[in-house]
């Protein structure tokens, strides 16, 4: 398989899933539940869903380990699985995708609060990044891709535990954003040019932003990394804002609206797009038909 | 600036070794409690709050005021200890069942306490009877629920269908918000009112008393 890295470089634009999470609780996954522990419990429904993704044209698919940080999997008191998860969930995405995808490493937020604003060190949250990279990178995951970040100074900690890690892997970093009078800022602050320097300084390859409240706002974050950075760029949307529809959520973007704002993600120049919470090989397939 | 500005300043900066050591010296030189309450710690977090809403500051500045504030009503908790904290009102507040994020959860409840109503916060993974029996139990007026995950917006449903059957939907209000729930979402699920950010939560909390 070609390195991942040297197809941006040609500049190839690469397709990459939509949602995990939203297509689990559609098989029925419980609330409340840890969703890691799906790996091994029940791998046979993530193969099935990386089947689906890559059959709708992802070229990249995620690891369902998005809370494996010790950090986050100590809120089901599962830290000490935390190599066990990780592995496997690189190991059963290979089993499925052999050389035809390139697994992602999935990272989010440890959800725990860094002093002086919480009580967590920052060399836990380090080390705990550091543990999960780790396990992912010996698995033989293909990039790793710390996502959904809103502090800026987290997501740093885990780029420099994974470049501790490897000083070769591939990162991607996406942060999601806020639409404010001022412009385009996380919850915590930080603003597009804040994330560009922060994460390109601390060694990410790729920047982007993923959630969100719909593919139309994210055209134009799109816009704001693209004038800032020539970095290549990763958007992953979600389907817009969840909408209660008696009784039952869904998630209204359609994937017309999906292949219509992925050829312009195109023309601004991105090089990995997919969806997040709410998207599935629906919208996958149409961004794929309308840029392929 | 007098002592109470003083106090004010420094919640609005996050400093709580200042503000520690200024409630400290009001404490001493026998200003009202309810003063330094009022006219200090929630003056400083009703700047706070508005600078919030209008997105001049963010989170972590809102929680740096926040233990700001704390540090200040610790000190001002044993001279109310006849009459209780005075207090707008009281609010039950958590994140519902099967969702453990809780940060935008404590940041309404750091915003309400700041705008000086009594706060219990259930903390997270709260189940729908917790909300009731608590609310119930303490004489709250409102109850306050969170959510980041779509899948977990029944337990909104459920709060509100046992607040029904127990009669006391008129004497207990609710209020819904977190990323997913839309204004929409809490008219459907019967909820009173929607706070579509902490700042708003407030608001509406208010005009529930009010």
């Amino acid at each position: 398989m070609k390195f991942l890295l040297d197809r941006i470089e040609n500049e190839e634009v690469l397709i990459s899933d939509g949602a995990l999470g939203t297509m689990l609780f559609d098989a029925g996954m419980k609330p409340g539940k840890c969703p890691e522990l799906l790996v091994l419990e029940n791998p046979g429904l993530l193969q099935s869903i990386a089947l689906k993704y890559m059959h709708a044209g992802a070229d990249i698919i995620h690891t369902n380990t998005f809370g494996a940080s010790p950090l986050k999997l100590s809120d089901y008191g599962l830290e000490d699985m935390t190599e066990e998860i990780n592995r496997n969930a690189v190991e059963l995405l290979r089993e499925t995708a052999g050389d035809s995808a390139y697994i992602s490493g999935s990272c989010g937020p440890t959800g725990k609060l860094m002093l002086p604003y919480g009580n967590t060190e920052p060399e836990e949250v380090l080390a705990g990044y550091g543990q999960q990279i780790k396990s992912l990178i010996d698995a033989g995951v293909d990039i790793i891709c710390i996502e959904t970040m809103i502090d800026l100074r987290e997501a740093v900690l885990a780029i420099k535990a994974a470049r501790t890690v490897s000083s070769e892997i591939p990162i991607m970093t996406t942060m999601t954003f806020d639409r404010t009078p001022n412009g385009f800022f996380t919850i915590w602050g930080a603003s597009i040019s804040d994330a560009i320097n922060g994460l390109q300084d601390a060694g990410a390859d790729i920047v982007g932003s993923n959630c969100g409240n719909g593919i139309e706002t994210m055209v134009d974050i799109a816009r704001c990394f693209r004038k800032k950075t020539s970095l290549p760029i990763l958007i992953q949307s979600n389907a817009g804002q969840p909408k209660m529809k008696s009784g039952i959520i869904t998630y209204l973007e359609s994937s017309e609206l999906f292949a219509e704002k992925a050829r312009e993600l195109v023309d601004i120049g991105i090089s990995i797009i997919g969806g997040c919470c709410g998207t599935t090989p629906e919208h996958i397939k149409a961004i794929s038909t309308a840029i392929k | 600036m007098d002592i109470l500005e003083q106090i004010s300043a420094g919640i609005q900066i996050g400093d709580n070794k200042s503000v520690s050591e200024l409630t400290t010296r009001a404490i001493d030189e026998k200003v009202e409690p309810r003063d330094i309450l009022d006219n200090g710690l929630v003056a400083g977090m009703n700047v706070i709050g508005e600078r919030f809403r209008v997105h001049e500051i963010f989170l972590p500045q809102v929680l740096l005021a926040a233990r700001a504030m704390y540090a200040g009503m610790d000190l001002l908790k044993p001279l109310f200890l006849k009459t209780g904290m005075p207090s707008l009102g009281k609010v039950v507040i958590g994140t519902v069942q099967g969702d453990l994020h809780d940060i935008g959860k404590n940041l309404v409840g750091i915003m309400l306490k700041g705008a000086g109503f009594e706060i219990i916060d259930l903390g997270k993974d709260v189940p729908a009877e917790k909300f009731v029996n608590t609310a119930e139990q303490e004489g709250a007026s409102v109850i306050g629920m969170s959510t980041l995950l779509t899948t977990t917006t029944p337990v909104m449903s459920q709060v509100i269908e046992l607040l029904r059957e127990r009669g006391l939907e008129n004497r207990i209000k609710t209020i819904v918000g977190g990323a997913p729930i839309s204004r929409d979402m809490a008219t459907e699920i019967g909820a009173t009112a929607y706070g579509y950010d902490a700042a708003n939560a407030v608001e509406c909390v208010k005009q529930l008393f009010g």
